[in-house]
């Protein structure tokens, strides 16, 4: 807006602005005002006045890249400590107040000052909400990132024994870790060349059609590679669902507990455990 | 046109397939295949395809075909080597390949139809 007097205004009066915006900081948050506060909201409106002067209001050009990268970076860092969502807005809409009082001590004509007003209002509503949309981007980045780490973490591939290898799975199956799940099982049977392996749903929840199907692929893919899958750790009730739900586990092998299926690995690479003391009666000749 | 080349290996046929199978390819491996099989007599076909990165459909059935047409001239088949992203994309397409036997690699298809421990379910 070519004629408006906010630039001027804010420019004239700027450490002004600062100490009472400051105080409203203060008294609304209560606590000391810090140096880090002073320090950041002297920065944010010196890139503001800033930003004023070339005559636009509208956030989204480059006139407000380095507001804009500013508030960014602020926003982004108190997501990170934990700031809850209503203070990170705050800190840019308690701008108003001040500006409003220094637009009223200088426009004595009504019409003109509503217009600035609403003027000031839509720009500092923009820089506001472009602050709450960086800080809950940054919320999602942090909570994808958790999702993430647990996803690695929730799905081990480990070895039993020379050509047994198990993947005790924890936590509900859903289709992106099935994904997972297959991938890393598939890879260590090339790895190791494994030719069985058990999957222990032991700390799965629940099991319904949807997860029995996800099941049903990683079994199948696994035996297109060759590798034959055991599944284990099948409670009482889950029997029961799988049954109710009709859903067909018929190709493949179930066991009750990691123990069985572990057995029942070893004998079918022809392997069987035995007494140690019989074990030497046999190796004697 | 390039063929794929079919190897004897006493009673067994081994098919290596190492360039990315193009439908035509495919078809003329199974016309080939099957003439080998009556012509050799052999009792088992080795099909690897560690070197086969991308599958479709197509391929996925043939493979299917491949070992049925075996079966029917008395050749047990097996697919070796077998690629984790292969496996994962036939699953998705609903190509789970029933009645074809796999095995990791080379050693333990010959193994499988040599009669070893680990093959056809015992129960």
């Amino acid at each position: 807006m070519a004629t408006s007097k906010i630039p001027e205004i804010v420019r004239k009066h700027e450490a002004q602005i600062l100490e009472e915006w400051l105080a409203l900081q203060q008294s609304s948050s209560g606590g000391a005002g810090s140096a880090e506060r002073r320090n950041s909201s002297a920065s944010f409106l010196r890139h503001f006045t800033a930003a004023l002067q070339h005559g636009t209001t509208n956030v989204g050009d480059r006139a407000w890249a380095d507001t804009r990268e500013f508030l960014g970076h602020l926003s982004r860092s108190q997501a990170r400590l934990g700031a809850k969502p209503t203070e990170t807005a705050w800190f840019v809409l308690s701008l108003k107040q001040p500006i409003f009082g220094r637009l009223r001590a200088e426009i004595l004509e009504p019409a003109v000052l509503g217009e600035e007003i609403w003027t000031a209002t839509r720009l500092l509503d923009a820089l506001g909400l472009y602050t709450s949309e960086v800080y809950q981007r940054s919320r999602e980045e942090v909570i994808a990132r958790q999702q993430q780490e647990l996803m690695e973490l929730s799905t081990p591939v480990t070895r039993l024994w020379e050509g047994v290898l198990a993947v005790p799975l924890i936590g509900t199956l859903d289709s992106a870790r099935t994904q997972v799940v297959m991938e890393s099982l598939l890879e260590e049977v090339v790895r190791s060349g494994a030719s069985i392996a058990v999957i222990d749903i032991t700390g799965v929840p629940a099991v319904d059609t949807l997860v029995a199907q996800h099941l049903l692929k990683t079994v199948s893919a696994a035996k297109l590679m060759g590798a034959e899958c055991v599944i284990s750790g099948i409670r009482p009730q889950i029997a029961q669902t799988v049954v109710h739900l009709g859903v067909d586990l018929g190709g493949v092998v179930t066991k009750a507990t990691l123990a069985d299926a572990f057995r029942y690995a070893l004998w079918r690479l022809g392997l069987r455990v035995v007494p140690a003391e019989r074990a030497h009666d046999e190796r004697r000749p | 046109m390039d063929k794929i080349p079919i190897l004897r290996m006493g009673e067994l046929l081994l098919v290596t397939i190492q360039v990315d199978l193009h439908d035509r390819m495919a078809v003329q491996l199974q016309d080939d295949l099957t003439d080998r099989i009556v012509q050799t007599g052999a009792k088992g076909v080795l099909i690897d395809i560690s070197a086969l990165e991308v599958v479709d459909s197509f391929i996925g059935r043939m493979l299917g075909n491949l070992a049925a047409v075996s079966r029917v001239l008395d050749a047990e088949t097996v697919v070796v080597g077998m690629r984790p992203a292969v496996a994962i994309t036939l699953v998705e397409l609903g190509l789970e390949l029933p009645g074809v036997r796999t095995a990791l690699n080379v050693e333990r298809g010959m193994e499988l139809l040599g009669g070893g421990h680990v093959g056809r379910a015992q129960g």
